[in-house]
């Protein structure tokens, strides 16, 4: 099916199911990567991203569904049939063998002409910029160089689709970055269709086209990183994304929409409601602390009790009553311990959550 | 711990170190006297004329020559020779295939890894016998498979002055394998795992991962096991002692049992002391490459 | 690599074809020996040394153990038994001992020159032992303990230094520095941070160490054969003796008793602690 009424999904995941050692990991999952979209998978440590990128490789034999890729279908083909590459997390590059002989060795092996071979390499190496580094061995490469020679090797194939299996993880975060930038601006200047996968919700932003939060097998929200960061669909999706996390406070809805909570009230009358709810009674009110503005004679007051200066800014937390909310200053106000902070919550920026069911009002 | 006053602590400095060196004086011991001062005086008296009892002379590399004259002596060599290509190839070759394809995944793997082993627990002495009663003509193997129905059967190799070392390598890789197995079964299994997907991604056949990636990326745990298999190839005795008594005749003659054989019942000690250096030769060949590969891949 | 369903082509099968003809080859010697023990001579001049015995019978192993011929004596191979018993205790507890000092002392304290002395020692362990032997066998008759228990022992010590030293060497490079600074600063002595502290946190590697020290001196045939004199013949040099010096028709079935009598002590060991018995390999030679 076409989404949104644009170009073709470019790569189509259709009631997929998964099952590993009997238990199933992947049920009934529909998914639809668009052409030359950065998509990453982002969810905890066991919510099955990486299941789910193994499977569109081939890696992975699925139990149910079908998966295409550019229009053909290839639930039960090779990985190598499939024109994709994969990077993974160590970048698995062939030790013994030169940087040359990494990208050309599957070539070689399928029969592809030695000049056509030639051909390739060479084109590849100018994209990435690996002209002076194809006669050396990876152990000689650095952390950028290598991941450049694994997404080398997987475009030497004229791979379609680019799988990256949380390629960062293992990396000291100044190393981190700095790839992390490296791999925005080769997804620009190459424009393939990219599918990410990892559980560092800043990568994700940063990189991502479009977000798949993922929880327990199941997909949570897809949507854009501003989406899902302004408007998350569960409470999971809320606290996931953003660091520091949103503030939570339970409470009661009434039928005009002013929310109260034990230590908060708040009128919120400019809320769409996404659905008819039957019950809005018990709910959860989400705002982020970077909403939450200090202001001398603001409506709501807390307790000061810890503060985290981050340099550039700081984390306030406050005690209402039973209630703790964090608080962003970009100020770096100086406060002492104990004090009373008063402040304005941005009503435009609120999230609201049925308390059962999680999901956004 | 109460503190010492100053002086009592440069003392006890003192003291502490010299407990670590004389900790190791059982070591320094052993390697000066059992395995340096021995190694020397062996090689002294090769170069005299020592026959029941060491003589302090000087005969220079008499004896040296004396030995390459010596026909047992130049057989041993070549059995040991013939017989170390083959148990090496052998150990190795069967040893990686076991490796691999218990590697695979199969069920039962427990089990099999504690058969393939189980050989290299019993003493060579042991593996000498059990194989000289399986070759034994009248009524071992060859018996048996008579038996079977098989009446023009033939497996007299043991008697066979021109296969009989041929048995003996058939028992020592019996033995041998389960360990180049358990070595390369654990290098295979340090091996990234990502480099399988990798290369299934790439479209490379299993059997092409192993010969063109795999067997490189364990080239250090191969020298290891060429090492060790080499060193026990130079070593050969209990074994052959056991299985043929260096028979029939001399035709299974090993340079070890040389040795022993003229070191006591020949009495002549130059000689054997002449062999034994000779002995060492190649093990010292093996180890300087060895340890000066390893070294060098330290600093690296 | 990534499995999910098994699937039964040619390939897999052929994998099972190799690895249980492989098994079968391993297990043929071992069920012969056993099923050629419990057999009598009259079944085993029948040939068929394939067949299970068609009367059990404990003669061959009653004979092994209390009456074969050792050369000399005819009492059976249990003397040996014994004597190895009284070799392999103390060379087994002595060395692993002296191995666990030094791989502590090189380890933590590096006095100098401790490298060079390790490098020679583990060289050491590559030489063939005819190389030392009759050397050894003139200091040990200058100390008055050549053909005695104490001299076999002391040799097996000397020979099984080097990988000792290894394998407690290599474990202990696993032991943070931080735990010995600690002990240090809390003032502990070289001694007593040895036995308090690094010899308990050490017990696994000792089970290792004892099953390789046990195996090897257990199983050794040459050490034995020269330095330990006819009254501390180990068990492997006295089967020696009972298969191959015999005059007289050769009780097949006896020497196969008696090889499963010798070769039992390491076999149960190998077979009980199996996954140590590995950890000893992976130790020592891979490190090597």
């Amino acid at each position: 099916m076409k989404s949104k009424g644009e170009c073709l999904a470019y790569v189509s995941l259709k009631n997929l199911g998964i099952e590993l050692g009997g238990q199933k990991i992947i049920d009934q999952l529909d998914l639809d990567v668009e052409e030359g979209e950065f998509l990453v998978l982002l969810g905890p440590s066991g919510c099955g991203k990486s299941t789910l990128l193994h499977s569109i490789a081939g890696l992975i034999d699925i139990a149910a569904g079908s998966i295409e890729i550019a229009g053909t279908d290839v639930s039960h083909a090779e990985p190598s049939d499939r024109q994709i590459g994969m990077v993974f997390q160590s970048y698995a590059l062939y030790p013994t063998m030169t940087v040359e002989k990494n990208m050309s060795f599957g070539l070689r092996i399928n029969g592809v002409p030695k000049a056509e071979i030639q051909k390739r390499i060479a084109r590849v190496a100018e994209m990435l910029q690996l002209q002076n580094l194809l006669q050396r061995k990876p152990a000689q490469l650095s952390g950028g160089q290598r991941q450049r020679v694994a997404i080398g090797r997987a475009l030497v194939r004229e791979a379609r689709v680019f799988l990256f299996d949380e390629p960062l993880s293992n990396l000291d975060a100044k190393l981190r970055t700095e790839l992390r930038r490296e791999l925005k601006l080769l997804h620009q200047n190459l424009g393939s269709t990219m599918l990410y996968v990892t559980h560092d919700q800043v990568e994700a932003m940063t990189l991502a086209s479009r977000i798949v939060v993922m929880r327990a097998g199941k997909i949570q929200q897809l949507g854009t990183p501003t989406e899902v960061y302004e408007r998350p669909a569960n409470l999971f999706v809320a606290g996931f994304l953003g660091a520091p996390a949103m503030n939570f406070i339970p409470g009661k809805l009434d039928t005009v929409q002013n929310f109260s909570s034990e230590y908060l009230k708040l009128a919120l009358p400019a809320y769409v409601c996404a659905t008819e709810s039957a019950h809005a009674d018990d709910v959860v009110l989400g705002i982020r602390p970077e909403h939450l503005q200090i202001q001398e004679h603001g409506t709501y007051s807390g307790q000061l009790a810890l503060v985290e200066p981050m340099g550039n800014h700081q984390l306030l937390w406050l005690n209402m009553g039973k209630q703790q909310l964090c608080l962003l200053d970009h100020d770096n106000r100086n406060f002492v311990l104990g004090d009373a902070v008063h402040f304005d919550i941005d009503t435009a920026r609120a999230s609201l959550f049925d308390a059962v069911s999680g999901l956004r009002l | 711990m109460q503190a010492k006053s100053h002086g009592a602590t440069s003392k006890a400095r003192l003291h502490l170190k010299f407990i670590p060196h004389a900790a190791l004086l059982p070591m320094s011991l052993t390697v000066v006297f059992g395995y340096l001062a021995t190694v020397l005086w062996t090689l002294k008296i090769s170069l005299s004329s020592s026959r029941t009892l060491p003589v302090d002379n000087f005969v220079g590399l008499a004896q040296y020559e004396r030995l390459f004259d010596n026909e047992r002596w130049l057989l041993s060599l070549n059995n040991l020779a013939l017989y170390g290509v083959l148990f090496i190839i052998a150990c190795v070759v069967i040893g990686f295939l076991l490796a691999v394809f218990i590697d695979q995944n199969v069920t039962g793997e427990g089990v099999l890894r504690t058969i393939f082993l189980y050989p290299y627990a019993m003493s060579f002495v042991a593996t000498g016998l059990v194989w000289q009663w399986m070759l034994t003509p009248g009524i071992g193997i060859q018996q048996g498979i008579r038996q079977l129905g098989f009446k023009d059967f033939q497996f007299d190799w043991i008697i066979d002055q021109d296969m009989v070392i041929y048995t003996v390598v058939i028992a020592t890789v019996w033995q041998a394998s389960g360990l180049v197995m358990a070595m390369l079964l654990a290098g295979l299994r340090g091996i990234d795992e990502d480099i399988w997907k990798a290369a299934r991604m790439d479209g490379i056949p299993a059997w092409r991962v192993y010969l063109s990636i795999i067997i490189p990326m364990l080239a250090p745990n191969f020298a290891t096991v060429f090492l060790l298999l080499a060193t026990a190839v130079v070593k050969l005795f209990d074994a052959v002692e056991a299985m043929t008594q260096g028979g029939p005749g001399t035709a299974s003659e090993v340079p070890a049992k040389f040795i022993m054989d003229h070191l006591f019942g020949r009495a002549n000690l130059a000689l054997a002391s002449a062999g034994a250096i000779m002995m060492l030769l190649p093990v010292l060949a093996l180890l300087v490459p060895y340890a000066y590969a390893r070294a060098r891949k330290g600093k690296a | 690599m990534l499995k999910t369903r098994r699937k039964w082509t040619p390939a897999r099968l052929g994998i099972y074809a190799f690895l249980l003809t492989a098994a079968a080859f391993f297990l043929l010697p071992l069920y012969i020996m056993l099923v050629t023990s419990f057999k009598s001579m009259d079944e085993i001049r029948l040939g068929n040394i394939f067949a299970l015995p068609m009367h059990i019978t404990m003669e061959p192993w009653r004979q092994a153990w209390s009456t074969a011929c050792t050369g000399v004596a005819c009492e059976g191979i249990s003397g040996g038994f014994w004597n190895s018993v009284a070799i392999t205790l103390p060379s087994t507890v002595l060395a692993i001992f002296l191995g666990a000092l030094n791989g502590y002392a090189l380890t933590f304290w590096r006095p100098r020159g401790a490298q060079i002395l390790l490098g020679i020692l583990l060289a050491g362990a590559f030489i063939p032992v005819q190389v030392m032997m009759f050397p050894l066998v003139r200091v040990l008759a200058t100390l008055n303990i050549f053909s005695t228990l104490p001299g076999i022992v002391v040799v097996h010590v000397i020979f099984g230094m080097p990988i000792m030293t290894l394998l407690f060497r290599n474990y202990y490079l696993g032991i943070p520095q931080e735990l010995f600074h600690a002990a240090r600063i809390d003032g502990g002595g070289f001694f007593r941070i040895f036995v308090q502290l690094m010899l308990p946190m050490s017990l696994p590697m000792i089970v290792v160490a004892a099953i390789m020290q046990v195996t090897g001196v257990w199983n050794d045939y040459i050490l034995g054969l020269v330095f330990a004199g006819r009254e501390h013949l180990p068990m492997t040099a006295q089967l020696n003796n009972v298969i191959n010096t015999t005059t007289g028709t050769r009780m097949y079935n006896v020497n196969m008793a008696a090889t499963i009598l010798t070769a039992l002590l390491p076999l149960a060991i190998y077979f009980i602690s199996g996954r140590w018995f590995v950890r000893g390999i992976a130790a020592g030679a891979v490190k090597g």
